[in-house]
């Protein structure tokens, strides 16, 4: 697992200071939709950046505009101080992306196909040491037709990190996933972070964001509402506390913005272990249904 | 997990280049053949389609003498169906597997894919000429040991005829390979891509002299298969492998290579800019 985390190549002096994605004010409609409506967006190198969002609040476009697979209508973008709207080899060859969809060269090996991309890459990895790294090592004479979705989803990720990218574009990819084959995943992912590889990751699993992310940005109805770490998202960190605990055979909860006092007073009380004690703060999940729910009713109907 | 420590630098040796585009075209021809043999749809509906044809149709006919010509020389069915059947599996191991494999490759994402890899496209295309090109060539040798072999079917021995059947050869495939891979932006998805290129390709066969003879089609039905290649494509290769007394029995009363080249040469000119102009690396409905 630890082989993969050979740094990325810092060849290019100039990328290591400056953003690796800059967006300003990035515009997409089709017809009358307004798909992303005035985006803008900072990715430092070497950050793991997600981008959350409903289905069809332009989480998509966007990503696949900075991929180089779709034109934008209006804004600057630069994606490792180039244009992605003209996408070079040169440039391809330092990104990697992890398609949301799976599939294709059903009939070829994990041996095969992961042999064969390295041949696009200027300085690819060991095809070897990244089909260990992913874990599909005894699936190497394995047809990818006959691959389990976990398996198949990682074989995507083989491919993606071949090139040694020094950004990698990650969408949805541990849908299918068992928890155990998402923690393996989340690994890989922080020891390629830990090279220095910058890392966009779309996702609808927040536990997977919080874990993984130093900041998370929040798209609704084509604009970012919101874009911070995942602990401090929508002022998360400053909400009020709930305090719980059971007492009289009853449970007692005090939604308070000191809960410290609180625990005082209640330790005092009890003068001893207080019962079934819980301090909890609003999950990332309950602001992100907040933050989403109040981007406007547009937002509500494109939600699937 | 949350230690992002610099890792000791590993070099990865010095900045090496990727293979030239014409390399890495080298490298995905290998990676389709493997893949067109394995893929058992392709290897019977394209590959051996015209093999099974003419085994069976010698089975039929078989030992019947066919005298063409009115009067001129008899021979034996297997000999007069070999040509319409090599121009057939040239047809389809061009136009029929480049059709429905791209459609497929477009549907489920291989196209995006090598799209977001440094690869230059024209490997890509590179790589499927040679396909065709590796296929049609074995395809065509086996059609032919198989005619000389079991039905000891008499091959031409002038160089002159083998010319002609170097260029028909060439010109067939090279217009089938590009209006295949128009064409594979027709079917509106990977399922439908099957049934949407198989059928109107059977009906070429049937109209264009493949199991017919030519001139016994209705005059109207002539008319429209000579707009398309394949009836040239046949026409071609049966002025290679039938005796010279059965060109007055073409519909024209000759070979005509001159009009077949050019036939062949526009739809490869026609092929080539639809190519260009609407050649998509992804869905229509990713939008």
């Amino acid at each position: 697992m630890l082989s993969i985390c050979s740094p990325v190549s810092q060849a290019k002096g100039m990328a290591t200071d400056s953003a690796a994605i800059t967006v300003e004010d990035l515009r997409k409609t089709y017809g009358e939709t307004h798909a992303v409506d005035g985006v803008d967006l900072e990715v430092a190198p070497g950050e793991i950046f997600a981008l959350l969002g409903p289905n069809g609040a332009g989480k998509t476009t966007t990503v696949e505009i900075l991929e180089g697979f779709r034109h934008r209508d209006a804004g600057t973008v630069d994606v490792l101080g180039t244009d992605p709207g003209r996408p070079t080899a040169a440039w391809r060859s330092r990104i990697g992306i992890v398609l949301q969809t799976t599939g294709g060269h059903d009939e070829l090996t994990v041996e095969e196909l992961v042999r064969h991309f390295a041949r696009y890459y200027p300085n690819a990895r060991d095809p070897g040491e990244v089909i260990d790294a992913v874990g599909l090592d005894d699936k190497r004479r394995t047809r990818a037709r006959h691959l389990s979705g976990g398996q198949r989803r990682r074989l995507d990720v083989a491919l993606g990190i071949l090139g040694r990218p020094e950004l990698l574009f990650l969408d949805e990819p541990t849908t299918g996933f068992d928890p155990e084959a998402r923690r393996e995943f989340w690994d890989l992912i922080e020891s390629l972070a830990g090279g220095g590889t910058t890392i966009i990751l779309t996702t609808h699993y927040l536990d997977e964001a919080e874990h993984l992310a130093d900041r998370v940005g929040v798209i609704a109805a084509g604009q970012i509402v919101a874009i911070d770490a995942p602990q401090l998202l929508g002022g998360r960190a400053d909400s009020d506390a709930t305090v719980g605990w059971s007492e009289d055979g009853e449970r007692r909860t005090i939604v308070t913005a000191e809960p410290t006092r609180i625990v005082k007073e209640l330790a005092a009380r009890f003068d001893a272990e207080i019962p079934g004690l819980e301090i909890s703060r609003p999950t990332l999940e309950d602001v992100y249904l907040r933050l989403i729910g109040a981007a406007g009713p547009t937002n509500g109907a494109a939600q699937t | 997990m949350t230690t992002r420590t610099s890792q000791p630098v590993v070099t990865g040796g010095s900045a090496k280049s990727a293979p030239s585009a014409l390399a890495l075209g080298g490298y995905r021809t290998a990676l389709e053949v493997k893949t067109f043999f394995r893929e058992k749809d392709a290897l019977i509906f394209s590959f051996l389609f015209p093999i099974i044809m003419l085994g069976i149709f010698s089975v039929v006919f078989g030992g019947e003498e066919s005298a063409m010509g009115g009067g001129g020389p008899e021979i034996d069915f297997t000999q007069y169906f070999l040509p319409g059947m090599i121009a057939a599996g040239i047809f389809l191991v061009s136009f029929q597997t480049l059709a429905i494999t791209i459609a497929l490759e477009r549907d489920d994402g291989t196209l995006k894919r090598l799209r977001g890899t440094p690869m230059p496209p024209v490997s890509y295309f590179l790589g499927k000429i040679g396909m065709v090109l590796v296929t049609a060539v074995a395809q065509t040798f086996l059609l032919l040991a198989y005619a000389a072999l079991i039905y000891r079917v008499e091959l031409p021995t002038e160089p002159s005829r083998w010319f002609t059947f170097a260029w028909v050869f060439v010109l067939g495939t090279a217009a089938g390979t590009v209006l295949g891979i128009a064409y594979s932006s027709v079917p509106k998805s990977g399922r439908s891509a099957p049934a949407v290129v198989t059928t109107p390709v059977l009906i070429l066969q049937f109209i264009s002299g493949v199991f017919f003879v030519y001139s016994d089609l209705p005059t109207w039905l002539q008319h429209i298969a000579a707009i398309f290649p394949l009836k040239w494509m046949a026409q071609g290769m049966r002025s290679v492998f039938l005796p010279p007394e059965f060109e007055a029995a073409e519909v024209s009363g000759s070979w005509q290579h001159g009009l077949t080249a050019i036939v062949l040469i526009v739809w490869l000119i026609v092929g080539l800019v639809l190519c260009v102009r609407t050649f998509r690396w992804q869905r229509r409905d990713a939008g």
